[in-house]
């Protein structure tokens, strides 16, 4: 904890941590939108999604070496997931959606150990970053750095949360999957194609990860063994902000940006993994104690 | 009769000289059995399905290397480890201590955690105690007092012992045999039925007065004791452990004694131990001919199991042949009107 | 004649939905009582309410001398207070026989208990109870096999089992064979005089409430419309607007 004089000494650097945090927060919270609309709508969670996010982040990588510009990557990565999103819906989740909660659990856990062992496989488990090459910002007389890729992120971030928004309140596939959210069997009987919204939805959440993917990669780093973590973020996003409430999800993935980067800086960055699945037993447990109150339990 | 056999036959299978060079790998099925028969305690017989069973494996496991370590060595550890230095009883005495603390303070963990843990339903409690499993790994790797991420070296058996995987390989055939027993005995009184309530309807269950919690947390608490015994042995056999690795093996380990019940049939008895047989053979079988591809085989695995074969084989076997189980209900009780006489 | 379960001024509110508003009654020991209301009058959650499904907002509720209003449902039911469900619940993957060994009470239940076997007094009990629902042939099927009206029975009976003081039915006959109703009604009279519980049924069907209940209670819109014996009950006007529709 000798951190914390640090901290209590030059309160600036906390300036510092809670900008970092509160950027790459928003990238959770995107990750965890995602998660929330594939539980939402096809009442499937989503193990593989941390590791979805990270091919994201490889297909960016590859792009990069080509020679382009990471940026690029965000596009590209998104329509390559999307493709792979909907192959993992037609190979193996159509034949589990129907059945109990753990059987999907345990089917995206196998993909996700699947994913990473071929990501490891093809890449190497080395830990990688491409470089944005976008400059730096120094404030409060250069006390304070910020590569502008994270403004740069969080900006990306938006705009991918405000087109899906508009996606799914315009657009005639946008109703159909949230008319199936609401009531599945309705939506059949109204005449809409389940099928094809629950593949569009897996697909577009894989879209949503390779985004996010992409964003990790030049903001941060990504390496095959480490989705777990982010499907863990998201999933306790999920259980903090509840399904389908967009504001509560981005404040509570930049709250938890912010916790990390705080955690990592005091507890040692060594135990900042430990802290975000040691704090998803606490969110869980707490919750689960004040519904418990009410004699009710997390759905 | 055909227990008899098969247990004279296990007992023999270290003396036949073929198999000497393969004692590891027997002993590592019988490790395997035991967390497929603990995690389908829970998993299969009170639909609770923990992907953080892998805690009590590791608490057991430095437990008793930090015991046979304090016991014996002390401060100078470091420069003794590796070195078999120690007289058979005291190996063994240190074992013993150690292997029994360990379990002691796994069912005080598995309590503690259990009564808030376990109050979470469904997937909420897989992801939570996924989350335990990786948290305790990553706490274990920073941890300095048991060696962090550069891991822990328990003491080597004495010579007395003998080849040291024969050795485990008894001690964990013993395990499995208790395990197994109990197990079966558990099954078959009150707690068993409870356990089945609680996996069919845990509402209900509790709209008819059950102590749920109680059985729930004794359930972990008899799954956590034997892990914790398994680990306590499991890293004497290896000698090494690595906190992500041997300890906390979440990816491992953690994944396995699920896919094991599941592979042989959850909610039955014999399910995990025929699932962590073939899935062992299996194993041996990638790690042979797919080098390098069996951990990409394995997620393969995984998801062609759970997608194509839920039932599990016993479940299969039982379903395919009901009539020779016993099972099949005459058709008759099926399709019979329920009469109410009047009572006039 | 001793009231054994009252209920005071209960209210229960879900979100802005007032589900009860200010319920008060009493129920007599050994009697069968019927409630009685529209669709969404707030019967079943009266019966939540009573045995501890969820916190009530206002007011109390005692089961003979004691409190119920902030215990807990397994505790309620080990106290002797049961209900069964009107989606009915049983324990699908296990057989009959085991579903009602697994109902037998739990009051006196320790850890030694816990691990012991069931006397053979009650497997045998279990079944003669199977046999007077009409589910002894069955009893080797796994609950979840059984029909719906089946399942009924066997709730029922399971909550026999369990030998509460007073047992709160939610639609005992709805889903149940027309030609098992008259038996079933015969079945639930035996239940207070052979077993000597109190009955408190919700009911739909109105030719069965008026022949089995003594003492009548009638919601609508979550209050208390009307309380009284079958006949007054059949030809109060308030009730008979109530589920036609009027006032």
């Amino acid at each position: 904890m000798g951190d914390l004089q640090i901290l209590i000494d030059a309160p600036i650097f906390s300036v510092q941590l809670l900008l970092d945090g509160l950027l790459i927060g928003a990238i959770f919270a995107l990750v965890a939108y995602g998660l929330a609309l594939e539980w939402g709508v096809t009442n499937i969670i989503n193990i593989a999604q941390g590791d979805l996010v990270i091919l994201g982040g490889y297909v960016a990588l590859t792009v990069y070496h080509l020679g382009v510009h990471p940026l690029f990557g965000v596009p590209i990565a998104a329509a390559v997931l999307f493709c792979v999103g909907w192959l993992i819906y037609r190979t193996v989740l159509f034949r589990v959606i129907d059945r109990d909660l753990f059987t999907s659990i345990l089917a995206t856990f196998g993909i996700s150990i699947l994913l990473q062992q071929l990501i490891d496989k093809v890449y190497g488990a080395d830990v990688q970053t491409a470089e944005a090459n976008l400059g730096t910002l120094f404030l409060f007389d250069n006390q304070i750095t910020l590569s502008n890729i994270k403004l740069v992120a969080f900006v990306v971030v938006l705009a991918c949360g405000g087109l899906l928004l508009w996606f799914l309140k315009r657009s005639r596939t946008g109703q159909a999957i949230r008319a199936t959210a609401q009531n599945a069997r309705a939506a059949r009987i109204m005449g809409i194609d389940t099928e094809h919204v629950y593949s569009m939805t897996v697909a577009i959440n894989a879209a949503i990860c390779g985004a996010a993917g992409a964003l990790v990669v030049m903001v941060w780093v990504i390496q095959p063994f480490i989705g777990l973590a982010y499907t863990i973020r998201s999933f306790m996003i999920v259980v903090v902000a509840g399904i389908g409430n967009l504001g509560g999800v981005l404040a509570a993935g930049m709250g938890l940006g912010v916790a990390e980067q705080f955690a990592g800086f005091l507890l040692g960055a060594e135990f900042q993994i430990g802290f975000v699945f040691a704090l998803l037993v606490v969110i869980l447990v707490v919750r689960n104690l004040r519904l418990a109150r009410k004699r009710e339990y997390l759905h | 009769m055909v227990i008899g056999i098969g247990v004279a036959v296990t007992l023999l299978v270290p003396l036949v000289p073929l198999f000497q060079p393969y004692m590891i790998q027997f002993a590592m099925l019988w490790v395997l059995i035991l967390m497929a028969l603990t995690w389908d305690i829970l998993g299969g017989q009170m639909g609770y399905n923990s992907f953080g069973n892998v805690i009590f494996v590791g608490v057991g496991m430095y437990t008793t290397a930090v015991v046979q370590r304090e016991m014996f060595f002390g401060a100078e550890y470091a420069s003794v480890a590796g070195q078999s230095s120690l007289s058979l009883v005291d190996y063994l005495t240190g074992l013993g201590i150690g292997m029994g603390s360990g379990a002691i303070l796994s069912v005080a963990l598995a309590a503690f955690l259990g009564s808030g843990i376990l109050a979470l339903r469904g997937h909420y409690f897989a992801i939570c105690t996924l989350g335990l499993g990786v948290a305790a790994g990553e706490l274990a790797s920073g941890w300095d007092y048991i060696g962090a991420g550069s891991g822990l070296v328990t003491p080597l058996p004495p010579d007395g012992v003998g080849e040291s995987s024969t050795f485990f390989y008894y001690v964990f055939f013993v395990l499995v045999v208790i395990t197994f027993m109990l197990l079966r005995w558990l099954y078959s009184c009150r707690f068993g039925l409870a356990i089945n309530a609680i996996r069919d309807d845990e509402d209900k269950a509790e709209a008819m007065g059950l102590h749920t919690t109680r059985y729930k947390v004794v359930a972990w608490c008899v799954a956590a004791f034997f892990l914790a015994l398994t680990g306590g042995a499991f890293g004497n056999l290896m000698v090494f452990i690595d906190p992500t690795e041997t300890a906390f093996a979440g990816a491992t380990f953690g994944v396995w004694m699920v896919l094991m019940a599941v592979l042989g049939g959850k909610g039955r008895l014999w399910g995990p131990v025929i699932g962590a047989t073939v899935f062992h053979v299996l194993q041996e079988t990638f790690w042979t001919y797919l080098f390098g591809w069996q951990r990409v085989a394995l997620g393969l695995l995984i998801v062609a199991v759970v997608v194509f074969f839920p039932l599990g084989i016993v479940g299969w076997v039982r379903e395919r042949f009901a009539h020779r189980f016993g099972e099949a209900v005459d058709p008759a009780a099926r399709t019979e009107q329920v009469t109410l006489g009047d009572g006039t | 004649m001793t009231v054994i379960l009252r209920v005071e001024n209960v209210r229960k509110t879900f979100g802005g939905v007032v589900a009860n508003n200010d319920v008060s009654l009493d129920v007599q020991a050994g009697s069968i009582t019927g409630l009685i209301g529209p669709n969404g009058s707030g019967k079943t959650t009266l019966f939540n309410s009573i045995v501890g499904f969820h916190p009530i907002d206002g007011g109390e509720i005692w089961f003979g001398e004691k409190k119920l209003s902030h215990r807990l449902t397994p505790e309620i039911a080990r106290m002797g207070l049961l209900r069964t469900f009107q989606q009915t619940r049983i324990f699908g993957n296990m057989n009959c026989v085991r579903n009602m060994q697994i109902a037998t009470p739990h009051a006196n239940d320790s850890f030694r208990t816990m691990f012991s076997r069931f006397p053979k007094a009650v497997t045998e009990k279990a079944e003669h109870l199977l046999e007077f629902v009409g589910l002894y042939s069955k009893r080797n099927l796994l609950a979840g096999d059984l029909s719906f009206g089946q399942q009924k029975l066997l709730e029922f009976a399971m909550a026999l089992m369990n030998e509460p003081k007073m047992l709160l039915l939610d639609e005992p006959t709805a889903g149940i064979n027309p030609t098992l109703i008259n038996g079933l009604i015969d079945r639930l009279r035996r239940a207070r005089e052979e077993f000597g519980i109190t009955l408190f049924v919700i009911e739909h069907n109105m030719r069965v409430i008026m022949n089995l209940a003594e003492q009548i209670f009638c919601l609508a819109y979550g209050e208390l419309l009307a309380e009284g014996p079958p006949e007054q009950i059949q030809n109060n006007q308030r009730v008979i607007d109530a589920y036609l529709g009027a006032g």
